[in-house]
C-alpha cells in the first residue's frame, strides 16, 4: 500500500501517469503533448478575446478625452464651421428617454417578477418566465419598430415617450430576472413568519420580501439602466433625434406663453427628442471633422458610464456573495 | 380568545381577503403585461407587412439572380438582404464558437484562482460595450487598421474563390467587417453559457476521469464537452440569435448594399438588421415601410424560433441564464 502511494503521491499532477499504464512510451508522450498545447490555447485565445476590449477602451477614453468639455453637456449644437457647440439636447434626451422608461419598467417589472417568483410552477408562471427570456433575446431594432407602430403611427409625432416606451421593453427582462432572483435568495422563514403574524400576502410581498431583496433589486435596475442608455437602434424610429430640443426653453417659453403644466409636459415628452447614442450614430456618419470628434467625446461618456455602472454592481454583488 | 385577537373584518375586507384578491389580480395582470408585450410586437410586425406580402408574396424571399431594391419604382426583393444575414452570422459563429468554448474552458477549468475574477470580469465588459460605441471604434480604428489588410490579403491570395472577390473598397466597409465585429460581439455570450454549464458539471465526473488515467485536456474533450453538448448547443445558438439582430455596429461597419448579389465577403452588403437601421426613418412609400417591416418580421421569427431552441437547451443543463446571454 505504502509503495503504491510513494510512486504516485498524492500531490501528483494529474498528467503524471502511473507507470506502466501505457504500453506505447510514443503514444504517452503524445497525449502530454496535446494536453499540454490545448491547455496553452485555451489560455493565450483568452488573451486575444480581450485584445478589442482593451483597445476599444483605451482607444475611446483617449480620443475622447481629448475632445471633451463642459460644453459638450451644456450648449445645444451649432451649423457646421461655427467651432464650438455642444450636445446638450442628446444628453437631456437620453435622461428624459431613460426616466420613462424606469417609470414603465420598474413597477411593471417588480410586480411580474413577484408573479414569476411566487408561482413558479403554474402554467402563467412558466410561459411570464420564458417569455421574459426571448423578449431579452428579440433585436432591439424590432422593438423599434414596434414603438413605432404602436406610438408614432397614431401620435403623428415621433417622441420622447415613444422612445421611452421602447426601452422600458428593452429594460423589463433584466428587471424581471435579477428581481426573480433575488426575491427567491429571501429566506423562507421570512415569508412564513409574517404570513403567520396575520400579514396579508401584499403586506408581505411589498413591506417584508421587497425590503429584504432591495440591494439586489437595485443592482438589476441599475444594469437594465446601464442596458438603456447604450441602446440605439429602439430609438432611431421613436425620438428620430432633434437638435433643438432643451426642456429648460421649452419650460420657459411655455411659461412666457401662459400654457398649463400639462401642456408644456406634453411639450416635453411629446415631440422629437435625441439620445447620446443616437447623436454617435449620427455624426459618425457624417464627412465633419467636429462632429466625429464630438461623438468621440460622446463615445467617451457613454461607454463609462455603462462600464462604470457595471463595475459597480458587480462589486457589490462579489462583495455580497462574498460576505454571505 | 378570538374577541382578544382582532375586530372582525367587514364583509368588503372578507370579500376581498385583506387586499390579497387585489394583490393577486395586480400581480397577475402584470405578468400577462409581459406576456402581452411578446405577442404585440409579433402581431405589429406581421399586420404592418402586410401590402408588402400580399404585393410581392414569396417572391420576396426567394433565392433569386434579379436582384432589387427600389425604393423609387417600389419594387423589392430581399434575398440579398436574408443571406447576407446567414452568411455574416454563420461566418461569425464558425469563428466565434470554437474561440469562445476554449475561453470558456479556460475560465471553468484551467484558470488560477486569482486570476478568474478578473478574466471573468473582462469578458463580462465586452459584453457591456454599447454596440454603437463599437460600431464607433470599427469605422475609424477596426476597418483601417485590421479589416482592409486582411481583406486585401484574401482578395489577393485567394480572390479566385468567389466568396472572396476582391477587392476590397477602400473604406473596408463589407461583409467580412460585419464577420469580424460579430464575432467580437458574440464571444462573452457563447463563453458565459458555456462556462457556467461547464461548472454545472459535477466535480466527480472531472475526478473519476483523471483517476482513470486522462490527461487534463481529455478530460475536458472526452468528458466534460460531451456532458454540456446540449448546453453548448443552445450556446451556440443564442450567440446565433445575437449575431442575427445585432443592428448598430452592423449597420456602421457593413456598408449597407442591399442588391449585392455576387456573395463576396470582400463587397458591401447589407443584413435584416441594417437594411432597417439605415432605411426605416427615411422610408419613402407605405410599401418601402412594409417591405422593410416585413424585413424585421423575418429577422423576430428567426430569433424567436433561435431563442426558445436555445433556452430549452440551456434549461436542461442550467437553470439561470447569465447576464451576458442578453442579446
Amino acid at each position: 500500500m505504502s509503495a503504491v502511494t510513494q510512486s504516485v503521491p498524492s500531490t501528483a499532477v494529474p498528467t503524471i501517469l502511473p507507470r506502466g499504464l501505457i504500453k506505447s512510451k510514443t503514444g504517452h508522450q503524445r497525449r502530454r503533448v496535446v494536453n499540454i498545447i490545448m491547455l496553452t490555447l485555451t489560455g493565450l485565445l483568452t488573451l486575444v478575446a480581450m485584445l478589442p476590449l482593451i483597445w476599444v477602451t483605451v482607444y475611446t477614453a483617449i480620443t475622447g478625452a481629448r475632445y471633451i468639455n463642459l460644453n459638450l453637456f451644456t450648449q445645444l449644437p451649432v451649423a457646421i464651421g461655427e467651432g464650438g457647440g455642444g450636445v446638450t439636447n442628446a444628453v437631456q434626451g437620453t435622461i428624459i428617454v431613460i426616466l420613462l422608461g424606469m417609470l414603465i419598467s420598474i413597477p411593471l417589472g417588480i410586480l411580474a417578477a413577484f408573479y414569476v417568483a411566487e408561482k413558479p410552477n403554474t402554467r402563467l408562471g412558466f410561459v411570464v418566465r420564458f417569455s421574459t427570456d426571448v423578449l431579452a433575446g428579440v433585436p432591439s431594432i424590432i422593438i423599434g419598430l414596434f414603438g413605432y407602430a404602436i406610438l408614432v403611427k397614431p401620435l403623428g409625432t415621433y417622441s420622447a415617450f415613444a422612445g421611452g416606451v421602447a426601452i422600458s421593453i428593452i429594460m423589463l427582462p433584466t428587471i424581471i430576472r435579477t428581481t426573480e432572483e433575488m426575491l427567491k435568495l429571501v429566506p423562507k422563514s421570512l415569508r412564513e413568519g409574517s404570513l403567520a403574524l396575520g400579514a396579508p400576502d401584499w403586506h408581505t410581498s411589498l413591506i417584508i420580501l421587497l425590503p429584504a431583496a432591495l440591494e439586489g433589486v437595485i443592482t438589476g435596475i441599475m444594469l437594465a439602466i446601464a442596458r438603456g442608455v447604450g441602446e440605439t437602434a429602439p430609438l432611431l424610429f421613436t425620438i428620430l433625434g432633434n437638435d433643438q430640443y432643451s426642456v429648460p426653453q421649452i419650460v420657459q417659453s411655455g411659461v412666457q406663453n401662459n400654457f398649463s403644466p400639462v401642456q408644456i409636459l406634453q411639450g416635453i415628452l411629446v415631440t422629437p427628442t435625441d439620445a447620446l447614442t443616437l447623436t454617435m450614430y449620427k455624426y459618425s456618419q457624417e464627412p465633419f471633422p467636429e462632429h466625429v470628434q464630438q461623438a468621440w467625446a460622446v463615445a467617451l461618456v457613454v461607454m463609462f458610464f455603462v462600464l462604470g455602472i457595471n463595475i459597480i454592481t458587480r462589486t457589490l454583488t462579489a462583495r455580497r456573495a462574498a460576505a454571505r | 380568545m378570538a374577541r382578544v385577537l382582532a375586530r372582525k373584518p367587514s364583509p368588503f375586507q372578507q370579500a376581498i381577503q385583506h387586499g390579497d384578491v387585489i394583490w393577486r389580480i395586480v400581480i397577475g395582470a402584470m405578468a400577462i403585461v409581459v406576456l402581452l408585450i411578446m405577442l404585440a410586437i409579433g402581431w405589429s410586425v406581421w399586420s404592418d407587412s402586410s401590402q408588402s406580402r400580399e404585393l410581392f408574396g414569396w417572391n420576396f424571399v426567394l433565392p433569386t439572380s434579379d436582384t432589387t431594391w427600389n425604393p423609387v419604382k417600389d419594387k423589392y426583393q430581399a434575398w440579398p438582404i436574408i443571406s447576407g444575414t446567414i452568411v455574416t452570422s454563420v461566418l461569425a459563429i464558425l469563428l466565434g464558437a470554437p474561440l469562445s468554448i476554449f475561453i470558456a474552458i479556460f475560465l471553468s477549468e484551467l484558470c488560477p484562482h486569482w486570476l478568474r475574477t478578473p478574466a471573468n470580469f473582462m469578458i463580462e465588459m465586452l459584453a457591456a460595450i454599447p454596440s454603437v460605441v463599437l460600431g464607433l471604434w470599427g469605422i475609424f480604428v477596426f476597418l483601417p487598421i485590421v479589416v482592409r489588410p486582411i481583406g486585401e490579403f484574401l482578395g489577393n491570395t485567394l480572390g479566385f474563390i468567389p466568396l472572396f472577390a476582391g477587392p476590397i473598397p477602400a473604406s473596408g466597409s463589407s461583409r467580412l467587417a460585419a464577420v469580424l465585429i460579430l464575432t467580437i460581439m458574440i464571444i462573452p455570450t457563447i463563453t458565459a453559457v458555456t462556462r457556467d454549464v461547464l461548472r454545472a458539471i459535477p466535480v466527480a465526473q472531472r475526478e473519476a476521469a483523471l483517476a482513470l488515467g486522462s490527461t487534463r485536456w481529455e478530460t475536458i474533450w472526452q468528458v466534460l464537452l460531451p456532458a454540456s453538448l446540449s448546453g453548448v448547443l443552445g450556446a451556440i445558438i443564442l450567440g446565433l440569435g445575437r449575431a442575427l439582430g445585432e443592428t448598430m455596429a452592423v449597420t456602421m461597419v457593413i456598408g449597407n448594399n442591399p442588391v449585392e448579389s455576387s456573395g463576396s465577403l470582400l463587397k458591401p452588403g447589407a443584413t435584416l438588421a441594417s437594411t432597417i437601421a439605415n432605411q426605416f426613418a427615411e422610408a419613402v412609400s407605405p410599401v418601402h415601410s412594409s417591405a422593410l417591416i416585413e424585413l424585421g418580421l423575418i429577422l423576430f421569427v428567426i430569433t424567436i424560433l433561435l431563442n426558445m431552441v436555445a433556452r430549452l437547451l440551456v434549461y436542461q443543463v442550467s437553470r439561470t441564464m447569465p447576464m451576458e446571454a442578453r442579446a
